[in-house]
Order: C-alpha cells, then structure tokens, then sequence
C-alpha cells in the first residue's frame, strides 16, 4: 500500500510532462499553421494597397470608367454595385428569413420537407455562374427584363438565399428550449411566440447570415458576367429621390448597370500597367465596402446583444 | 428521515374564513383519472388518478424518471411542443370538467388557463415590468393601468414587489437567481390563472432563496391552487397539503401530506420517505 502510495506521484508527474509536450507541440503546429494562412492572405492584401493605394483619390470615386488609365473612376462602379446590394438584400433577406423561420417551426416534418431541407443545403455548393445561366435563361431571356439592375439584384439574392436560410435556421435552433417553452408557457401562440421570443433572440445570428451572404454577393462576378451586365456604364442609373412627386422613383432598377468586379475584371484585362493599377485600387474600395458592411454587422450585433441577451 | 409537516396541513386545519374549502372534503379543483402517456413508443405515465385540492398545495415526489414532471407538464400540454407524445385519459378541470389532455381541448386554450414556473428561472430577455405583463398583453389585456396594477398586484403576490418597485424597467437579467424565479412566479400569477404549477422550482437555488420560496408557496396556497414537483421530501413535507409519491410513471400513493410522511401504506412509499432509495 506504502509503496504504491509513494510511486504515484511520480507517475503522476510523468502523466502531466507528457500531456504538457502534447500541448506544447500542438501549439507550436497550430501556430505555424496561423502564420502561413495569414501571411498569404496579409501578402495578397498588401500587395493590393501597394499597388492600388496611390489611385485612391476623390476624382478616382467621383470619375467614369475611361481610355485613358489616369482619368478613369469607378463612379458608375461602385453606385452599381451599391444599388445591387440593396435589391439583393431587400430580396434575400425577407424571403430566407421567411423560408427559415417556416422550415424550423411550421413545417411538418415529412419526406418532402426532409428533401426540401437537403436541396437547400446542396444549393449553398452550386457554381455561382450556374445561378448566372439561370438568371439569362429566365429573368433576362424569358421574362425579358433586361441586364438591369433588377436581375443583377435578384440573381445575387438567388445565389445567397441558401446562405441566409441555414444561417436562419442555425440561429432559431440555439434558442434554448427553456425560451420557447416559458414563452408558450404564458399561453402565447406560435406567432406570438416566434415574434416576441424566438425572433428577437434569433436576430444576432441571422443576421451575421445575412451579413455573410451579401459579403459573398458583393464580390462575385461570374453570375453577373453571364447576365451580360455593361463594363463600360459613363452614365448613372436615374436617382431613387426626386425634387418633384412621388419624390421617389424605382426606374433605376431597370438601368443597366456595372459593378466592382466587373470593372476590376475589365481593367485586370488590359495590357497597359496604368490600368491594373486602377484594378488594384478598386480591388482595394470592394474590400473596403466589404468591412464596412462587416463592421456595421458587428455594430448592429452589439447593440442587439446589449438588448437582448440570452 | 426527520420531517415536520405543514401547520397548514387540513388534518390539523386552523379556523379559516374559507372554511367549507379547508378540511378534507375540500372541493376538487382538477381530478386526473386513468391517465397514460407516451413519449413515442415509451409510456411514461401508467393509469394515474389523482385530485388536486382547491386552493391547496400538492406535491408530487418521486426518484429520478418517476415521471413526476412529466405529470406536471400534462396540466399544460407543454409536451405538446414536441412531436410523437400521446395522451389517453383525462385530467379534467372543475366546474366544467374541461379535460386538458382531451385531443379536442387546443393547447393554447389549456395555457391561458394553467400557469407555470419552471425548474430553471428562465425570465424573458425584456425587462422585469414587461416580464410580468407578457401574460396579460398574450391575453388581449393592454390598458396601460389595468396592465400596470396587476403587474403591481402579482409582484406582490410573488413577495418581490419591495426589490423591484423602483427599478421594473430594468431588465430581468439584473435581479440575482431567487429574484428571476419569483419573478417568474408573478408573470405565471398576473393572468390569475386557475391552477400554478411549479416543476422543481427551487432545484437550482441557493438554501436562503429557497426559503423565500418555500414561504411564498405558502402564502400563495391561500389563493391559487398549486401543483409543485420536487425531489426534495423536506420541501414536499413543510408545504405541501397532498402528496403523492410515484414510481416508474405510475402512482404508488397519494393522501394527506401528513399522512405520507408519518404512515405510508405502501412499502414504496415507507422506504422512499425514510430516504432508503431514491
């Protein structure tokens, strides 16, 4: 008895120097790991700001797309790609919500819902410019609308409604039961319970989903590319807001339309050095636009949190 | 097991002015007859029938998986958040011989009627005032002073009024553990429902909230009929009036908590209040 109770701490204390040397190793894998991917991602990064930075004046965002390298802006890029953003969020995030809030809490579990629920997942991996054909196919070719702002909207909100839908029903599934079940508790119906309870302790999630989604929308350009969007637009769509009744117009959704990538694309294209220069530095405002909607995301985020915790 | 019963306890029933309510034919205020119940293929309830006594504390006591909670939640058909759950027989609410569990009676309906706190304090994530008020604003019930006097009125009820009056805009993640349980007691109190119950309400606080508690139970027996589950036999014992005691999802013995605690008729129920298992 003795005895074992003297040999135990040493084994012990071997015990915890190995567990130690596997953490110690694990760590220094793990660390190497971070350094490479960041260290690419830093390089691509800052390449782009070094290369692009210098372009970066007012003139470059308030000019149109030009022959001549130096005087060319992205003016009609940026609004473009801006306006997009706002029919694909109008579309997707309403529609996705919708479908998400349904599939988690109405819908009957069932073989069709069950297929329903696989084919939504497997369209978050469909090709981007698969969504593009698509788009040609119906909204440009079919129904005849156009390369407009419109169909650029909506085959973005198409692409990323995936997105949205899982990000909404992972959000609604973290509620913890013990919210759902009080709620109905009280003797609220579903709809009270969804939209007093479950919802507001859903938002942060579903609307980092959304966030995510229209970050990926507003980089991509295939779909946008195969609806046959203009890359040369010297000319705005017609402003939203007028001096004269309605004050308030929608016929800048049917203007055709250009947008970050697109232009990007375009310059990246050309042979002349003073153009990819341009490339670089509208490669650098997407970013930019990109983080400003990420950080307005944690902003809104933050202040849900400070509201309603859960 | 040392335990003293409640003073309150009808066998040794003090002069009330309710007094045709007090003693042992107090009037029925829910009677479950035959009643099973099933979790998919499982049955968790096998044939129990039961009073509940008007205005009068029962508690039901068991071992872990006795089924005690899952009686509990028939009397709100909150098992009928989730799928597969079936019920057979009745648990019929007085005077109209509403069955609860009857396939015809909707769930909601059921709820509006049948108050519940749960095992964890689990207050809404708004504020302390509009905790309380959720009851009443689910019910249609949205006069701003009708609103803010039985918000007042049930926090009283639920004796937190005097810890709460100056902040109720406040959210309820503020008030400490004992605080967001009574505080769940007054929401369940403010729609004035016709039966409270409470599942294991103070499993997971601290001995002096318990205490407040156990005393508020007390003084709220006096208005609401409560139906309490709870492991702990002292607590049964000091506030309860009835006390039934399952096992394995049927029920062994139900009779004046006295009764139990002093001179069970079951063997069961003998070796489980004097703490040989369970």
């Amino acid at each position: 008895m003795s005895v074992t109770a003297l040999g135990a701490p040493a084994e012990t204390r071997r015990l915890v120097a190995q567990k130690k040397t596997q953490d110690l190793v694990f760590g220094t894998i793990g660390v190497l790991v971070l350094f490479v991917v960041m260290g690419l991602l830093l390089t691509l990064v800052s390449d782009l700001i070094i290369d692009g930075a210098g372009r970066i004046t007012p003139e470059f965002l308030t000019s149109f797309p030009s022959r001549r390298a130096a005087q060319a802006g992205v003016l009609s890029a940026w609004i473009g790609t801006s306006l997009v953003m706002i029919v694909t969020a109008v579309v997707a995030v309403p529609l996705g919500v919708g479908a998400g809030l349904y599939l988690e809490e109405y819908a009957p579990k069932n073989i069709l819902t069950d297929a329903i629920e696989i084919n939504v997942s497997n369209l978050a991996g469909v090709p981007s410019i698969i969504y593009g054909l698509l788009a040609l196919g119906f909204f440009v070719y079919a129904l005849g609308m156009g390369q407009t702002i419109l169909v650029g909207g909506l085959v973005l909100a198409l692409l990323i409604l995936p997105i949205v839908i899982v990000a909404t029903r992972e959000a609604l599934r973290a509620v913890p039961a013990g919210l759902r079940e009080s709620a109905y508790g009280i003797g609220a119906n579903q709809w009270q319970v969804m939209w007093n309870y479950i919802l507001p302790s859903a938002r942060p999630g579903i609307l980092t989903g959304a966030i995510v989604g229209l970050s990926r929308a507003i980089g991509e350009t295939a779909p946008i590319i195969t609806i046959g969007a203009l890359t040369y637009i010297a000319f705005l769509p017609p402003s939203p807001v007028s001096s004269t009744p309605p004050f308030v117009n929608l016929d800048w959704l049917n203007s055709p339309f250009t947008v970050m990538p697109i232009q990007m694309f375009n310059w990246v294209s050309r042979p002349q050095a003073a153009f990819h220069e341009n490339a670089a530095a509208t490669g650098v405002l997407l970013l930019g636009m990109t983080l400003l909607m990420n950080g307005f995301a944690i902003y809104l985020r933050y202040r849900l949190r400070r509201t309603v915790r859960t | 097991m040392n335990v003293t019963t409640r003073a309150r306890s009808p066998s040794v029933s003090m002069p009330s002015p309710l007094g045709a309510i007090a003693g042992a034919d107090a009037q029925i205020r829910a009677q479950v007859s035959d009643l099973n119940f099933w979790y998919g293929k499982f049955q968790a309830l096998h044939g129990v029938s039961m009073p509940i006594h008007d205005r009068q504390v029962t508690a039901i006591i068991g071992p872990s998986g006795c089924g005690k909670s899952t009686l509990l939640r028939c009397f709100n058909r909150i098992h009928d958040l989730y799928l597969g759950v079936r019920y057979e027989g009745a648990i019929e609410l007085m005077p109209d011989r509403l069955n609860l569990v009857g396939k015809a009676v909707d769930p909601i309906l059921v709820r509006l009627m049948v108050g519940m706190v749960f095992q964890k304090p689990n207050p809404f994530p708004k504020s302390i005032f509009e905790n309380v008020a959720a009851g009443l604003y689910v019910r249609g019930i949205r006069n701003r002073s009708e609103v803010e006097g039985r918000v007042e009125h049930a926090l009283k009820q639920a004796a937190i009024w005097d810890e709460v009056s100056d902040r109720l805009k406040k959210p309820a993640y503020e008030l400490s553990g004992g605080q967001q349980q009574r505080l769940c007691i007054a929401r369940a109190l403010a729609p004035e429902p016709k039966l409270l119950l409470l599942d294991e309400p103070t499993s997971a606080l601290d001995p002096i909230a318990t205490a407040k508690i156990e005393s508020l139970i007390d003084d709220l027996a006096e208005q609401v009929t409560i139906v309490i589950v709870t492991h702990n036999m002292g607590q049964a014992a000091r506030i309860s009036d009835h006390t039934a005691f399952m096992h394995l999802g049927k029920l062994v013995e139900f009779g004046e908590t006295e009764q139990i605690f002093t001179s069970p008729q079951a063997e069961q129920t003998r070796d489980y209040v004097t703490g040989r298992y369970g």
